[in-house]
């Protein structure tokens, strides 16, 4: 016991829950995503990585990567208002707001990316609508902006929302009569606090749009050079019974992916003990 | 059932000595591809009444649909079909190269390249064909835009490519890098590529993108019927490709299973006048001669290529167009 103490858990059991947890993993995640290292290790692992330097492979990436930020971005910024609203204000409805912005993990994405083009198509609501600017949305990269945007829309609010929640008002009162001013106490005293959370947000916000495939798919138009996504090139070579060739854009998306999470990670952790200074 | 009936029905069947109450059911799997669900629907309830009046045992006939190369892929890693109905050979022969689980010589194991209904490419215009669209080359001229699948993702639109392909090169008698050409041309009238067939009709039906839509035939009658009367229209080009989509028993799984004889006789099936009037009525060419003088006004007569016969076979067609850095690919190549 007294040595349990020292350790300072306040729970026995630690070798068996983190043994369960490491298996866990290693089934579930680990193993299944070895399997695509050990696959390109079976084969010509040269002509499979040479297969990554093409311009259209080059392309795809640029895309996914670029819209997939720009994407996440967006929802950073539209998700800490929503969240905004949703703590802040108490307003008829709020329930059934707080509930839609959920769907997008619910929806199959096939289903949103059809509803999505049947909307943005040039024939559509707002398609309609948007070239009366000359602006096309579905079948170019815009329409892909948009696909990304509604997948990854409920990772930034629900990772902000909760943040908001616990967030003291006195805090933000104290600033203002202090006559720290609106702004300066939305960037000195709130935002500092919700820098992790919303760096969560926007990191699962961006890898969900750099793995998305079921919406795009149906909004993007598909043409190389100009709307392929990373994925799409990858069910390409799937269809070419070229299992090499996927799996080594497959690892290459993983090793981004895994860099990029880390790094968030990382950061975000920073971030949180800046943020408990601040408090 | 459940397991203390079927126990029981055990029992009065050891104690009575009738084997007909325990009559043998066989289940079989048919993975086809995305176009032919109603049409195996249909034959597979006439075949299920044509297995009865011959057997004691009762057979059911399960389906599975995807993408053809889809299917291919999960039949290679274990999904465990009896049959494979797919849209294009080079399919069933990756399932029989690389898997080993269908015997080399399949196609010649059944009449007709193994293929018991067939179709073509053929061209679905708006009302009235308002840009006066006729032949392979109309599809080139500037201002003209093309509604075609990705023939990397789709199986089926392999054949539109091919069936373009084919007109440049014997037709009009260009030169392989004039073919290029043409081919660059057509897909630059291209707005929209859609992942598979069905996707592409959306495009063009719903979204309505596009002058002309390339499609099989089977669909683009199916579209022509199904939608709101007169709204569209067939043009049937002067030349196009036999699109045969083929059958075969998946020999590794029928003879774990025991079901070689119900599995072969479900293809031979596909070849009688029953089920090939059911492909008839599903918009697919018949084999049957009298079916074919039946329906002759909804078939036309077109002249049509054959990827054996004209274009050396799928192995050679998928390496040479549709490989990664092969002829599709080049078009899509930025130009220097």
């Amino acid at each position: 016991m007294n040595a349990r103490h020292k350790q300072g858990r306040i729970l026995p059991g630690f070798n068996i829950t983190f043994g369960i947890t490491v298996l866990y993993l290693s089934l579930m995640v680990i193993l299944p995503l070895s399997m695509i290292v050990l696959h390109l290790a079976s084969g010509d692992t040269q002509a499979a990585l040479t297969s990554l330097i093409s311009p259209r492979v080059l392309h795809a990436l640029r895309l996914s990567f670029s819209l997939s930020l720009v994407a996440a971005f967006t929802n950073v910024i539209f998700g800490l208002l929503l969240a905004w609203i949703l703590v802040r204000y108490r307003f008829p409805g709020r329930r059934l707001i707080d509930g839609v912005v959920d769907l997008p993990f619910a929806l199959p994405t096939a289903v949103a990316g059809i509803a999505l083009t049947t909307l943005y198509a040039p024939n559509g609501w707002l398609g309609s609508l948007l070239s009366l600017w000359g602006i096309k949305a579905a079948f170019t990269p815009l329409g892909i902006y948009v696909a990304l945007i509604f997948v990854g829309l409920p990772f930034v609010v629900r990772s902000v929302q909760p943040v908001l929640e616990d967030f003291d008002s006195e805090v933000e009162e104290a600033s203002l009569s202090l006559g720290a001013g609106r702004v300066r106490t939305f960037f000195a005293v709130i935002l500092p606090v919700l820098w992790p959370s919303l760096l969560a947000g926007f990191s699962m916000a961006f890898a969900r749009g750099l793995g998305e495939y079921g919406s795009v798919v149906f909004i993007s138009g598909n043409m190389p050079m100009k709307t392929e996504i990373v994925p799409l090139l990858i069910m390409n070579r799937l269809e070419q019974f070229d299992y090499m060739g996927a799996t080594s854009l497959g690892l290459l998306m993983l090793v981004v992916s895994f860099a990029l999470m880390f790094v968030a990670n990382v950061l975000q952790a920073r971030l949180g003990e800046r943020a408990a200074g601040v408090r | 059932m459940t397991l203390r009936n079927r126990l029981l029905l055990l029992l009065v069947a050891v104690l009575t000595g009738q084997a007909e109450a325990l009559a043998e059911r066989i289940k079989l799997l048919n993975a086809s591809y995305d176009p032919t669900r109603e049409l195996y629907q249909e034959i597979n309830s006439t075949f299920v009444a044509e297995w009865k009046k011959g057997h004691s045992s009762h057979i059911d006939v399960l389906q599975s649909h995807g993408g053809s190369g889809k299917q291919a892929r999960s039949v290679l890693e274990g999904l465990e079909a009896d049959v494979v109905t797919l849209a294009l050979a080079y399919d069933i022969d990756q399932i029989a190269k690389r898997g080993g689980l269908i015997a080399l010589n399949w196609q010649s194991r059944l009449p007709n390249n193994s293929s018991p209904y067939f179709s073509t490419i053929v061209f679905l215009v708006r009302k009235g064909n308002p840009k006066g669209i006729k032949d392979w080359e109309d599809l080139v001229k500037p201002g003209i835009s093309v509604i075609t699948p990705n023939p990397k993702t789709s199986g089926g639109a392999r054949w539109n490519y091919i069936a373009a392909w084919g007109y440049a090169e014997r037709k009009l008698g260009l030169s392989e890098s004039q073919a290029e050409g043409f081919m660059k041309k057509l897909f630059a009238n291209v707005p929209v590529l859609d992942t598979g067939a069905r996707g592409s009709t959306t495009t063009f039906v719903q979204r309505e993108i596009g002058d002309v839509l390339l499609a099989w035939e089977s669909e683009a009658l199916l579209a022509k019927e199904e939608l709101q009367a007169g709204a569209y229209e067939i043009v049937t080009p002067s030349m196009s490709i036999m699109a045969e989509p083929p059958v075969a028993v998946v020999d590794k799984v029928v003879d774990k299973k025991g079901t070689r004889l119900a599995a072969e006789s479900y293809l031979r099936y596909l070849y009688g006048e029953t089920a090939q009037e059911s492909a008839a009525r599903h918009h697919f060419r018949p084999r049957s001669e009298s079916l074919t003088v039946k329906y002759a006004e909804k078939f036309p007569l077109i002249e049509m290529l054959e990827i054996d016969r004209d274009f050396g076979g799928w192995d050679k067609v998928q390496a040479k167009h549709f490989a990664d850095g092969g002829v599709f690919d080049r078009i899509y190549a930025p130009s220097s």
